[in-house]
């Protein structure tokens, strides 16, 4: 394997999570709501996979319980700020810090310990493509899944009658209302998709990024997710291609550490949020672009008369 | 002193304390078995929010082909009634028939199924989204944009009304949006349109072109609920009219047999306020001038204003007409300073050039500002009546804040009640309630009586009563009036012809950002009003509402020659 | 039947006051549940974390201790969340501050003075402010989200005081551990009591008391409540908005500074990789547990310091349970707070599927 061919394999497994977190964060933003507790739900994620894939021997049951534990928590969010209309920012940061608390908590007992390996699955014929083969085509299921999952996203949101009622309800919950559409159920369905979109992204962190629990080993990725989201302007191909960037990103600062260069190795780890912040102040300096997509109701919440 | 029923020398009054109204040729619905040839019936209905009944025991019956109004004063629940019909709200008591069948609608789909459309006053639009897929939204089956836009062609051309399926909603006018509306109730061939308000956004011409289509509709058999409180149109275009007062029907009339007078007697409850004034006689001093004023749109939905020029003198109203969303609030915040402008000679208040001056700064001059929306704009709704009136009279009232910037909140308190007395402020007994728990009306007076209340040289007001109830409006007026006849200059931006005739001197027409020259009120008519209102004085190119940075060398050398002519 | 959200006809006058203790106490309920589930006995295992912290003399200085940052922290975040602006990174200002005023002593050691300390004070808020300044300088001049690039720049000072203290930073007769050298006497706050509670304590409790008289009297406190509140009426009334967003970031990140200066200066006496226990975040939950408001911040900061203390105290007495605790207990405490708060301004009221019988109010229009 060529060092091309290997910084590219690495370079997928880091963007994968980064994905699958921005995708499920980008319907829940399209639909009016924001989530600041996807780095809370991936954490959990994470920690779940982990310990149900150690204890029971299979990756597959990780994934299913990083799923179910994402999607528990942003229902916790969901309850709170759709059914009692609480400020979605400040439920958000509760989410991420109950989640960075909790996972900590329940995964004690499983720091350091051996974990489960999701296996590679080799497609015939394109793994055995130069380059792009073993990066594209013999990568683990969640790879794939990210792939299905943006392509699918693209597909709802545009061409279907389901993803042109989640964009109207983040147009505007109050017209979408009066033409009886149920904003708040709407909405609900969309924070449970970016919660199991978060658990897969915990998943793939524990049981293929890396086959172990480290505490709070999500490292900001879920808020890089946020602002992948933002510098897509919520399109999912530009979120693909942001979350490749900055998995890009992330790598470039771990070979570069290897390569010794005489560069201190903090500077090279703070890359990627240094980075987050430079793509943030480019896209939303640019005020056109910034505005075109962005959902008019984000953030606010929705009581019905009754 | 008349009570509120004998005073409707319409057919049929309504005695209390029964409140089920004694209609013309309507059996009492005894058993649920209506007669088959109303198309809808509604028995009893109630509906309250809170303490707030919206809807008190409200019966209504409409036949096939007939064009009903439903008429009331702001408040007065119609369109907690409608939005009941259309499923969107649930009635806590009563029963709705239709075709002489009950039926529960707990869903504007059900509602739809059934076969009644809905145009909302505001509109239920989706800015970002274009004609057809705003128009999907409420069919059922897949979204098919491309055999949906054949259909939504075919209905256009049928009832007159363009529409290009692929522009999106946020590039088109008020009335363009409007048709969106009822050509997506219309694709689902409905037996009842409901219309709410819907001439309060377009222009007199306008308005006609839409009478037209809901007469045609008629004609074909469908029947049309029609919310007002344009006795005018009513008259002209209603055979028969229920009007509901506090949330009861007061009366149910034959349209066409009653005066326009007659018709706001049954709305409001007794004699419709008159406003005394007379012309003004104006001073010289011109208190508010703008000269050649040019501001960008603000944001892809905005606005921009094109060589707005205006000059408002000392004891005179000036009224500003035109169709919501042609420029009023962007002349409005740039007017009091929200939004600073280029140049500052473009804007002089009280004669002093003021464009890159705040809003504090203004208001130091002897200007004063009223916005049009209440509740987050002119007044904060959390915030009580005392920290209201420092909002906008800490700059301007040095007894407000002491020294170190310590309020003085017994002084705020105190003014805060001194307007409330003037204005007729009701609050329900509380002295210092917070802005959301009034009225609109009262608020309004409130919000009014904080700037009147400081005695400026010039006043600056957008849409004076706009949700406000009739007692209120009259009040509002008559001050404004009362104000001019002072010294002070009054402009006043408003959608109602019918305001602008009762308390302006001049009028000025605002379209697409561009102003019209100033007219003597005697010198025009509603039909003047309304060819300006659809732009025969703009100068811009229609397909182009940005362009206005190429002129700017040419505007910049002729607003100095101007400006040598303002002041010699 | 089914539970519904109804506004309130006027904002409830005992929720606010009611709802942080609910909140406590449902936190507590949980709790207790949580730690019977763990075949504890609930009460010993809650008295033991919550009670106990404050029963001592030596355990309640170290609760001040640990209240003070906390405190600091928490008024400067609710005041920018009463405006409106989201300023997480206090972490991130906190180092910042730690790193800008411990750099004194570090590079002159030698230099004696009585202008020692207060300069390290001065260069702690100043770092503070200049870390807190990058959000709110991109906010301001490119509409940047302040949520995010505050929170990514927390994990750049992290890194950034990583750095220092293994590298240029590393006090050389340290036995190549990562520190700094430990300050001496003159660098150090002055203390109180039997040696643990120091004067950042003081400073705190001044800090909770001006900014209570700023937001409650003056027009500062108006306009940043009001611009927080409604944005546009705000503008109306002539305050702009750039202003509060740099009054806001630069009194949360200065106070955040502080905070740092006061912990490297104070407990712990040098610098070295992980100086707060995440205050920054803590302070949060401490600003909306006090309602936003800088009195109810002081009695919040003391119910998360006592967590702190009690989850420390937990893993030694309660077999089983970790100091991570603590941090579970906040989190929760932070969804009860704003489940809670909702109650201020909606009641919840359950509904019949049936149409109601009872015979409405006439309203009065």
């Amino acid at each position: 394997m060529s060092l091309v061919e290997a910084a590219l394999v690495t370079i997928v497994a880091a963007s994968t999570p980064l994905l699958l977190a921005a995708i499920g964060e980008l319907v829940v933003e399209r639909s009016g709501v924001l989530n600041l507790g996807v780095e809370g739900m991936m954490v959990m994620g994470a920690v779940a996979g982990f310990a149900a894939a150690y204890t029971v021997g299979s990756a597959t049951l990780g994934i299913v319980a990083a799923v179910v534990t994402g999607i528990a928590m942003s229902l916790l969010f969901a309850f709170l700020t759709q059914i009692l209309a609480a400020n979605q920012v400040a439920t958000g940061l509760a989410l991420t810090l109950f989640g960075l608390g909790l996972s900590g908590l329940v995964g004690e007992p499983f720091t350091g310990l051996p974990g489960v390996k999701l296996e590679r699955i080799e497609i015939p014929l394109l793994s055995d493509l130069p380059i792009v083969g073993s990066a594209f085509f013999a990568q683990d299921v969640l790879v794939y899944a990210s792939f299905i999952l943006t392509i699918a996203t693209a597909f709802v949101l545009s061409r279907t009658k389901t993803g042109l009622v989640i964009r109207a309800v983040g147009i505007n919950h109050h017209s979408a209302h009066a033409l009886g559409y149920k904003v708040i159920a709407v909405r609900c369905a969309c924070i449970a998709f970016g919660g199991a979109c978060a658990g897969l992204a915990g998943a793939h962190l524990s049981l293929a990024y890396t086959t172990q629990w480290i505490e709070s080993m999500t490292a900001g990725r879920g808020w890089i997710a946020l602002a992948l989201v933002v510098f897509a302007t919520w399109v999912p191909g530009r979120v693909l291609v942001g979350a490749y960037l900055f998995g890009a990103v992330w790598i470039m600062g771990l070979y570069a550490q290897g390569l010794g260069a005489g560069i201190p190795p903090q500077l090279l780890s703070s890359l990627p949020y240094l980075a987050t912040i430079v793509a943030l102040v480019l896209i939303s300096g640019d005020r056109i672009l910034a505005k075109a997509n962005t959902p008019a109701c984000l953030g606010q919440a929705f009581v019905p008369d009754r | 002193m008349i009570s509120d029923d004998s005073d409707s020398q319409a057919s049929n009054s309504t005695p209390k304390p029964s409140p089920e109204p004694g209609l013309e040729s309507a059996p009492p619905a005894a058993d649920g078995e209506a007669p088959p040839d109303y198309l809808l019936e509604a028995n009893g209905i109630t509906k309250t929010f809170g303490d707030f009944t919206a809807n008190d025991d409200v019966s209504l019956r409409l036949r096939k082909g007939e064009i009903h109004a439903l008429l009331g004063e702001n408040g007065a629940g119609k369109s907690t009634l409608v939005k009941i019909i259309y499923g969107s709200l649930q009635p806590d008591a009563g029963s709705l028939h239709w075709r002489g069948k009950q039926v529960r609608v707990p869903s504007p789909a059900v509602a739809r199924d059934l076969g009644i459309g809905m145009v909302f006053q505001h509109f239920s639009l989706f800015d970002a989204l274009t004609v057809v897929e705003n128009i999907a939204l409420v069919m059922t089956g897949r979204f098919d944009p491309e055999s949906l836009s054949g259909r939504i062609e075919q209905v256009s051309a049928q009832y007159g009304l363009s529409l290009d399926p692929f522009a999106r909603v946020a590039d088109l006018s008020v009335g363009e949006r409007q048709r969106i509306e009822i050509v997506r109730c219309l694709l689902q061939s409905p037996s009842l349109l409901i219309m709410d308000e819907p001439t309060s956004v377009l222009t007199p011409q306008e308005a006609d072109r839409l009478f037209i289509t809901l007469r045609q509709l008629a004609a074909g058999g469908c029947a049309v609920l029609y919310i007002s409180h344009r006795l005018e149109e009513v008259k002209a275009l209603c055979h028969r009219a229920t009007v509901l007062r506090h949330g009861q029907v007061v009366a149910q009339v034959d349209a066409r047999r009653e005066t326009a007078a007659s018709l706001a007697r049954l709305m409001v409850g007794s004699d419709v306020h008159r406003i005394t004034g007379g012309t003004g006689s104006p001073l010289e001093e011109t208190m508010i001038a703008v000269r050649d004023l040019d501001l960008p749109a603000n944001g892809p939905f905005g606005i921009s204003l094109h060589r707005i020029s205006l000059a408002v003198r000392a004891g005179e109203v000036v009224a500003i007409a035109g169709v919501a969303g042609n420029g009023q609030s962007e002349l409005f915040e740039a007017l009091s300073g929200e939004r600073l402008v280029k140049h500052n000679e473009a804007i002089a208040l009280a004669g002093t050039d003021c464009g890159i001056d705040g809003i504090s700064a203004r208001r130091r001059l002897g200007a004063a500002f009223v916005p049009e929306e209440r509740l987050g704009h002119s007044a904060a709704p959390t915030f009580t009546l005392a920290e209201n009136m420092l909002l906008t009279r800490h700059g301007c009232d040095s007894e407000m804040v002491a020294r170190g910037g310590f309020v003085d909140q017994r002084y705020a308190q105190r003014i805060s009640e001194r307007v409330m007395q003037r204005f007729d402020v009701r609050s329900g007994g509380h002295l210092n309630p917070p802005a959301g728990a009034l009225s609109g009306g009262n608020l309004q007076k409130f919000v009014i009586g904080r700037e009147l209340d400081r005695q400026p040289k010039a006043i600056v007001i957008n849409q004076p009563t706009w949700g406000v109830d009739a007692g209120a409006a009259a009040l509002i007026r008559q001050a404004l009036i009362d104000m001019a006849r002072a010294g002070a200059a009054v402009l006043a931006i408003s959608q109602d012809l019918d305001e602008i005739f009762a308390i302006a001197d001049k009028v000025a027409v605002i379209s697409r950002g561009e102003l019209s020259a100033l007219l003597p009120i005697g010198d025009v008519d509603r039909e003047r009003i309304g060819l300006l209102m659809a732009g025969e004085h703009e100068t811009r190119p229609f397909d182009a509402p940005g362009t206005i940075d190429k002129t700017n060398d040419v505007n910049d050398m002729k607003k100095g020659s101007e400006r040598d002519a303002a002041h010699p | 039947m089914r539970l519904i959200l109804e506004k309130r006809p006027e904002r409830s006058r005992w929720m606010p006051f009611l709802s942080p203790l609910l909140a406590i106490g449902l936190t507590l309920v949980v709790g207790g549940i949580l730690f019977a589930a763990r075949g504890l006995d609930p009460l010993h295992a809650l008295y033991v974390y919550f009670v106990e912290p404050v029963t001592t003399w030596w355990s309640i200085e170290e609760l001040i201790v640990k209240t003070a940052p906390l405190v600091l922290i928490g008024v400067g975040l609710a005041i920018c969340f009463k405006a409106n602006i989201w300023n997480i990174g206090a972490e991130g200002q906190l180092t910042a501050g730690a790193i800008a005023g411990a750099a004194i002593p570090i590079l002159l050691p030698g230099w004696e003075s009585p202008m020692v300390l207060p300069l390290m004070i001065l260069c702690g808020i100043a770092g503070g402010i200049a870390w807190a300044a990058i959000p709110a300088f991109f906010r301001h001049r490119f509409g940047a989200s302040e949520i995010l690039t505050s929170l990514m720049l927390v994990y750049v000072a992290l890194y950034l005081l990583d750095w220092l203290v293994r590298g240029p930073w590393r006090d050389p007769h340290g036995y190549n551990f990562p520190h700094s050298v430990s300050f001496e006497s003159w660098q150090l706050l002055p203390t109180l009591g039997d040696g643990r509670v120091h004067a950042g304590a003081l400073i705190a409790l001044l800090v909770v008391f001006t900014l209570f008289i700023m937001m409650s009297k003056t027009l500062k406190g108006f306009e940043i409540r009001i611009s927080g509140e409604a944005p546009k009426a705000s503008g109306f009334g002539g305050f702009s908005r750039p202003r509060t967003l740099w009054f806001c970031f630069i009194l949360a990140g200065g106070l955040a500074g502080l905070a740092g200066i006061c912990e490297v200066a104070g407990p712990i006496g040098q610098l070295q990789p992980s100086i707060s226990p995440g205050y920054g975040f803590t302070a949060i939950i401490v600003a909306f547990l006090g309602r936003l408001n800088p009195v109810g911040v002081l009695l919040a900061g003391i119910a998360l310091g006592i967590s702190y203390l009690g989850g420390e105290a937990a893993q030694i007495e309660l077999t089983g349970v970790s100091d991570k605790t603590a941090r579970v207990f906040q989190g929760m405490l932070l969804f009860f707070i704003l489940a809670c708060d909702t109650l201020i301004l909606y009641r919840l009221r359950w509904i019949g599927t049936g149409l109601a019988t009872t015979t409405p109010k006439r309203g009065q229009a």
